[in-house]
């Protein structure tokens, strides 16, 4: 005892930044509040919960501007394992936001349902502090964990209608996939630790060079560690969980995975990318060239022939997903790193906006029309032509036309790949362009619905649309026209000054 | 004692559990296929610390079997709530949506 109590006087605590750590303290503090008044809150009075919630998210944001306010390059805490910089804030900011919209459009759907349930708030908070854990780790274990935090707490709420098979469905899909995934990925991180004998990514980094005489390991822990992400960014092939998960979950849940729990995804690729593997470039840019053609192709063209209006936007989302993964397929080459990155964070920022607000208003026309065909959403125009005139401008964003957010997107996509130059970048680049196309037709589809067709069985009633979903459409709406206008408000995230430092570190 | 050992003893399970999780069509068979991959992935990390005499890989092992445990629990949950509403667990009867 005496000798354990001699050891506790040689133990220096580390220091640890509070103000770097406040969005995550207070994502903890207020889950645990929001469970707590849930107890307490009696069934008419549910709308406390859902509140109280959104004041959560903006209470964590808070901290995350006034750290980018101060604008410290990087603030490493636990022996670099964790790490606050720009690339970092971006992320969280965007986790948060995306996450304060989806409260928004659950709020009425949980509340008028035979499915409510606290809990609810409760498990969208705990996936969203894994995903702001997510932005900073930058260590085998932090990442693990986050995306173990961020995941399972998803599959519950995607098989959140429990008497509706198929939600169970959708929830059992994303449950097993995601689960495999991870273990495939874990795998792969047990042979990265074997190799750096450390499971910090930067030490990972400077042992995987694809020289000496364990190349062949080298290789198997990188693939099985793509592979692992790629399940989860729903990445062709591993894409099969995605459309029935969409479709099948609670719409809001919907437009929480596809923008939130993917951009997550890409988060740890990244972090994998630029730190734990960066001069295997020869591995894993054909892997990603091919990863990121297929998803595009593949996702595309089974999105052309879906009827339903969810299903659509899932394989939109799977094909989205491919041209974030499009620059990664240079990341490597030369100079490309820094634009590679910058093109996949201001490609999450913008497609997050509009995927959200395109949701938001399939919701909203939901709640009048009972269906998610869509051939509901003929004469849209005529009866609710604000919606309509926002589900085109989210579409259009979508589609990559000029002035809206969506272009820009693209449109750093392609000066990535291009300005990589080599047979590799321009091939994908001439896939990306075609496939840019080939998506606008289906995109069109839903518009010539909504402006050309009557409505189908002549119900003209207007919709009356939840004050909580007007304003999710409205900011999404204002983020997606902004970041078009105004490209450079958001081109700033993701300096390549600052990543470097901060990953280099 | 050779690391090579524990490691091809990890391969081998990993292996099982990749079978195990493409051709079991039991939803509990399944999610026991996955444990197996979970438990090769903790025989190498202990292997290579033995090999690096270093700690992280125990505290690795440490958090999967925490989580895995965790994830079993939701997993656990979800069969049984198929089982309720279609009284079977066959994975290839869940196939509603398609396309």
């Amino acid at each position: 005892m005496l000798s354990l109590l001699a050891q506790v006087a040689d133990f220096k605590a580390p220091h640890v930044d509070y103000h770097a750590l406040a969005p995550e303290i207070v994502m903890a503090v207020g889950l645990c509040a929001v469970l707590l008044v849930d107890l307490f809150v009696p069934d008419h009075k549910r709308w406390i919960t859902g509140t109280l919630t959104g004041f959560v998210l903006i209470g964590a944001f808070i901290p995350v501007a006034t750290l980018a306010v101060v604008g410290d390059d990087m603030r490493a805490l636990f022996d670099g394992r964790y790490i606050v910089d720009e690339f970092a804030l971006a992320l969280k900011g965007l986790f948060l936001l995306s996450a304060y919209v989806v409260v928004l459009m659950s709020s009425n759907e949980m509340e008028e349902g035979h499915y409510y349930q606290g809990e609810y708030y409760v498990l969208l908070l705990s996936s969203v502090l894994g995903m702001v854990m997510m932005a900073s780790s930058r260590d085998l274990i932090s990442v693990f964990v986050a995306l173990e935090f961020l995941s399972i707490p998803a599959y519950m709420m995607a098989a959140w209608r429990k008497r509706d098979s198929k939600s169970n469905e959708a929830g059992v899909k994303y449950y097993l996939l995601g689960v495999f995934a991870s273990a495939v990925l874990l795998y792969g991180m047990s042979l990265m630790y074997g190799l750096a004998s450390s499971t910090r990514l930067t030490d990972v980094g400077q042992a995987l060079t694809l020289e000496g005489d364990k190349v062949g390991m080298q290789v198997l822990a990188i693939v099985f560690v793509i592979v692992g992400f790629a399940f989860k960014v729903s990445a062709v092939p591993f894409h099969t969980w995605a459309p029935d998960t969409y479709q099948g979950a609670p719409t809001p849940v919907t437009a929480f995975l596809s923008v939130a729990s993917k951009a997550a995804g890409f988060t740890g690729l990244l972090a994998m990318v630029y730190l734990a593997f960066p001069m295997a470039h020869d591995v894993y840019q054909p892997f990603m060239w091919v990863l990121a053609a297929l998803t595009m192709t593949v996702g595309n063209l089974l999105a052309l022939k879906q009827t339903n209006i969810v299903r659509m936007l899932a394989y939109s989302s799977v094909s989205q997903g491919g041209f974030i993964l499009m620059p990664l397929a240079v990341a490597g080459t030369g100079e490309a790193a820094g634009p590679a990155l910058k093109a996949v964070v201001v490609y999450l920022l913008i497609y997050a906006a509009t995927n959200l607000g395109a949701f938001a208003v399939v919701i909203a026309v939901a709640r009048k029309t009972r269906s998610g065909e869509i051939s509901s959403f003929g004469g849209l125009f005529n009866y609710a032509p604000g919606l309509a005139v926002m589900m085109t401008i989210f579409l259009a964003s979508l589609a990559g036309i000029p002035p809206l957010g969506g272009w820009y997107a693209k449109f750093g996509a392609f000066r990535a790949v291009v300005e990589a130059g080599g047979g590799w970048g321009y091939t994908i680049a001439i896939v990306g362009a075609i496939n840019a196309v080939i998506a606008t037709a289906y995109y069109i589809t839903v518009m010539r619905e909504m402006w050309m067709k009557p409505a189908p069985d002549g119900d003209e009633t207007p919709v009356r649309v939840p004050s909580p979903i007007v304003v999710a459409i409205a900011l999404c709406g204002i983020g997606t026209m902004v970041m078009g206008v105004l490209p450079g408000a958001v081109a700033r995230f993701g300096d390549l000054a600052d990543l470097t430092f901060a990953f280099g570190g | 004692m050779l690391v090579n050992q524990f490691l091809i003893l990890g391969a081998v399970l990993f292996c099982i559990g990749v079978y195990g999780v493409l051709a079991r069509k039991n939803a509990v068979m399944v999610l026991m296929s996955i444990e197996l991959i979970l438990n090769s992935v903790n025989i190498n990390l202990l292997a290579f610390d033995l090999m690096n005499g270093g700690l992280e890989g125990s505290v690795f092992a440490l958090y999967i079997i925490g989580i895995a445990a965790a994830e079993v629990g939701v997993g656990l949950a979800m069969v049984l709530l198929i089982y309720r509403n279609k009284k079977s667990i066959a994975l290839d009867e869940l196939s509603e949506m398609k396309g």
